[in-house]
């Protein structure tokens, strides 16, 4: 017999018992420990789940922070650049209107320098030229000058005409004084008659005379009575090419005024040189 | 030339005894609760295992996805008794290696008696699940006339379990032992891996087919449920 019925019914019995060690120490166990890591896990990726969900959306705002900071310090940027731009044009335009002014402040000085230094050559120009020129008069007056002098004045005398001979004529007859006739050097008596003579026939009267000596006429004779003068020297002609010089020299220098405001705006290295007439080309 | 372990008697008294098949059943018993206890008493439920709690968890999840995979829904109530077939028939093949070892599977009384306890779980299981009337009534289906052929399959399929166990584990450790005596080296060995395997392939048979009468026995309430949640079915 190949089925013993107390054999069927032991090994039935120590089936159940393995069964229930089975359950007791094997599946249990075991199935218990996948649960909780299952569910240890199931709660570590649903964190994991959650924080990433966060750190996505802290990304999100991260990113929508960046980009809200990039357009402002865009725009900061481009306000800057223009602060710049527009205060860099400034500063050049104030710094060019003062190197402007610095430049026409100091053009204005070399022109003042230029024509006070011009003005100061023609002064001296003059003043020695006239100089030399009262010098070699005094130097070359002699008798034969002095005849020539008086021949001229009588000439003069006697080209009187008008009113002016009438009122000269009036003042030396009404002179209570003898009229005074100055000259540089003493007048030798011929001349001094020739000349009372001229006096006496011009005006048709006894004319007298007072003859003196002058040092400060140059070569020149000078007839004066009552106020009325009549007079030839040498010396009335340097004086008057002396106003004449002056009132040169002044025109000069208004007429260098407008050209050097014309230069200002762009001036010359060299423009310091003196622009008016050499002291030797002044003219009498 | 003995058939089984029952043959070999070691104390009796009676209707009582104490043959190889009961002490081999006993041994294996005690490694196996014994293994159980030593490997489970420090589980960790962290990243950080042991090898051999690896391979209690590979052995305990597949037999949980198998049961589950015939098609009862709640495997961790079922496991401790599929599962332990499976394991039983499995380690007692495995330990035909052993020399001296006759494993219990190949006598008929164990098998058997395994064999009936499926005979005796299915209707429980199917019971518990729909009720005594609700499990009564599978038998009448199709149609009553159906009735002593339900009877007869359950029987049957009983007293095939029984009997395929039996057959290959016996006609293996038969194998093996005409061929010791015929061929004593190497072709021994082979048999006795062939041997393995087949023990294996058994133990799955067996088990898979008590999940598969259990699913059967449990599976005419699921349907309803199933078909409950989904609604009613529309008519064309």
């Amino acid at each position: 017999m190949l089925i013993d019925w107390f054999t069927v019914c032991a090994q039935a019995l120590d089936f159940l018992i393995l069964v229930w060690l089975m359950k007791r120490y094997l599946y249990k166990p075991v199935l218990d420990a996948i649960n909780v890591r299952e569910t240890r896990i199931a709660a570590e990726i649903a964190d994991a789940d959650a924080k990433k969900a966060e750190a996505l959306k802290e990304r999100a705002t991260f990113q929508s922070k960046n980009d809200d900071f990039d357009k402002q310090r865009a725009a900061l940027l481009s306000k800057a650049n223009d602060d710049v731009k527009s205060a860099r044009q400034r500063l050049l335009d104030e710094a060019r209107q003062a190197a402007d002014a610095l430049s026409a402040k100091r053009q204005e000085t070399l022109r003042d320098d230029a024509r006070n230094l011009n003005q100061a050559i023609s002064r001296r120009t003059q003043q020695e030229v006239f100089g030399i020129a009262r010098k070699a008069l005094t130097d070359l007056a002699a008798s034969d000058l002095e005849e020539r002098m008086c021949a001229e004045f009588i000439r003069r005398l006697q080209a009187m005409e008008g009113e002016a001979k009438q009122a000269f004529g009036a003042a030396l007859v009404a002179a209570p004084a003898p009229a005074v006739l100055r000259s540089a050097f003493d007048l030798p008596k011929e001349q001094h008659t020739q000349i009372q003579n001229a006096l006496n026939q011009t005006f048709a009267a006894e004319i007298p005379v007072q003859f003196l000596t002058d040092t400060h006429l140059i070569s020149g004779i000078e007839l004066t009575a009552n106020g009325q003068k009549l007079a030839w020297s040498i010396a009335d002609y340097l004086v008057s090419l002396e106003h004449g010089v002056d009132e040169l020299l002044k025109q000069k220098g208004r007429t260098d005024v407008q050209p050097a405001q014309e230069r200002a705006v762009a001036p010359k290295p060299d423009s310091s040189e003196p622009s008016t007439t050499a002291p030797g080309k002044a003219s009498p | 030339m003995r058939l089984s372990a029952d043959q070999m008697i070691f104390w009796k008294h009676g209707i009582f005894k104490l043959n190889g098949t009961i002490v081999f059943t006993w041994v294996l018993m005690l490694v196996m609760a014994v293994g159980s206890k030593l490997i489970t008493r420090k589980l960790s439920t962290g990243a950080d295992r042991t090898r051999w709690q690896n391979l209690l968890e590979i052995i305990v999840t597949a037999i949980d996805k198998q049961i589950e995979d015939v098609g009862l829904s709640h495997p961790e109530k079922y496991i401790g008794f599929i599962g332990t077939l499976f394991l039983f028939v499995a380690a007692s093949s495995l330990c035909t290696i052993i020399p001296g070892y006759e494993p219990p599977t190949g006598s008929l009384s164990t098998t058997a008696a395994l064999a009936l306890c499926v005979f005796v779980a299915v209707p429980l299981f199917g019971i518990e699940e729909q009720g005594l009337s609700g499990y009564l009534k599978t038998y009448l289906k199709p149609t009553v006339i159906m009735l002593p052929f339900n009877i007869i399959s359950e029987v049957s399929r009983t007293l095939a379990l029984a009997v395929r166990l039996f057959g290959n584990m016996m006609s293996g450790a038969m194998i093996v032992a005409i061929l010791v005596t015929i061929t004593p080296f190497l072709f021994p060995i082979v048999m006795t891996l062939l041997g393995l395997l087949t023990g294996m392939v058994q133990a799955y048979i067996f088990s898979i087919l008590a999940a598969v009468y259990i699913a059967a026995a449990t599976s005419t309430r699921k349907r309803k449920t199933e078909q409950a949640e989904a609604g009613p079915v529309p008519t064309p």
